[in-house]
């Protein structure tokens, strides 16, 4: 992040020097911190709205209820968690808030997670499958419902916010099937090297 | 299935989810009004611990754009943008989007504000970031916590999934919109 930082500025100062143009940098850094701030402003509406909705969402138990539907179709993608063990509802109840648009909600599950799986792991300094395959499908972000960035155009003054929501849809089912497929590919070579 | 009618479709998936949220929370007895009002707090909090990254963002684009330093990417880049059929600023936003969430936030924001929300770019700047997540970040934070050091195939794992959705993003919103 730093170097795409300093990169963005300093090759825009070195350009528009060469271009003679120089007082647009000044002019353009300016208007973009306004631009910076005004939109801060309009986000604390949208961001507030939608961390009360999480709030109560999650006092009421929705994601519980959530991981419980999807128990199923995780279970057999971690075959190295024992059955009951407090790794595999951790792993469900992060999956199910991120799943549900409550990404605030979602990390110390998250976290929690790494925790049990790391006691089941043998080897505490290096990933275990499990680990692995918990991360391929985490950051592939499983989203049904992509609330933030919905609000986000609506705040922009986008006409139709929600029109998006199909093609975010398509777009993570696509990058979860290959995230575990990539994950399973990549733990059969690792285990046909050993 | 037409385009149009999950277009119909979608602009429920809200409304419901705050109606099941709140018929849920009623039923369960939790005081809804009150922990709305606690969690919009935790929002307004939010908000304003993300006007520093805004800035830096906004002010680092704007620079970058101005000075037309820009166009000279995308003359260098325009063969694999051309290839991919997408504009300079989603290939920069999907390389930030791994990095950091609230940079890449910022970026698409900055996005909708010069080029619109309902533009071609704007459309898929917000079904990139809908379907990424901040990979090294998790892996980072994810793996640190527990005191994990060699991550093994994670991370080529986690870049082939981005990958994959930006290419699938882009093949979506051209052939939806």
């Amino acid at each position: 992040m730093n170097q795409i930082f300093a990169f963005l500025i300093l090759s825009g100062i070195l350009v528009s020097c060469m271009n003679g143009r120089i007082n647009v940098v000044v002019n353009a850094a300016m208007s973009s911190a306004e631009a910076a701030v005004e939109r801060a402003i309009s986000l604390i509406a949208v961001v507030s709205l939608w961390l009360g909705i999480a709030r109560v969402a999650e006092k009421a138990g929705l994601i519980d209820a959530m991981s419980k539907a999807i128990a199923p179709f995780f279970r057999w993608l971690f075959p190295s968690i024992p059955k009951g063990h407090p790794a595999l509802g951790c792993i469900l109840m992060n999956l199910s808030a991120n799943m549900l648009g409550f990404g605030n909600a979602a990390t110390p599950f998250g976290l929690k997670a790494m925790q049990e799986l790391q006691s089941l792991n043998e080897h505490p300094d290096t990933a275990s499958e499990a680990m692995c395959t918990f991360l391929a499908v985490n950051t592939s972000s499983v989203t049904l419902v992509p609330a933030t960035i919905v609000a986000l155009r609506s705040s922009a003054g986008s006409r139709n916010p929600s029109e998006i929501v199909g093609a975010v849809l398509f777009a993570t089912t696509c990058s979860t099937i290959a995230a575990i497929i990539g994950d399973y590919i990549m733990r059969l070579i690792n285990k046909k090297l050993r | 299935m037409t385009a149009e009618m999950v277009g119909a479709g979608v602009s429920w998936v809200i409304p419901l989810l705050i109606f099941v949220v709140f018929v849920y929370a009623h039923i369960k007895k939790v005081s809804i009004f009150e922990t709305f009002v606690d969690g919009a707090r935790e929002g307004l909090l939010m908000a304003v611990r993300l006007i520093p990254y805004l800035v830096g963002i906004y002010v680092a684009v704007g620079i970058f754009r101005e000075s037309g330093a820009i166009d000279i990417l995308v003359s260098l880049l325009s063969p694999i943008l051309f290839l991919v059929k997408a504009p300079a600023e989603v290939l920069l936003l999907s390389i930030v989007r791994s990095l950091s969430g609230p940079a890449a936030l910022g970026m698409m924001l900055e996005i909708f504000d010069t080029h619109g929300p309902d533009s071609f770019i704007g459309r898929l700047a917000s079904t990139l970031i809908g379907s990424t997540d901040t990979t090294f970040y998790i892996i980072a934070v994810y793996f640190g916590s527990v005191g994990v050091r060699r991550t093994r195939y994670s991370i080529p794992v986690g870049l082939f999934a981005d990958f994959v959705s930006f290419v699938a993003s882009v093949y979506i919103v051209r052939k939806m919109f």
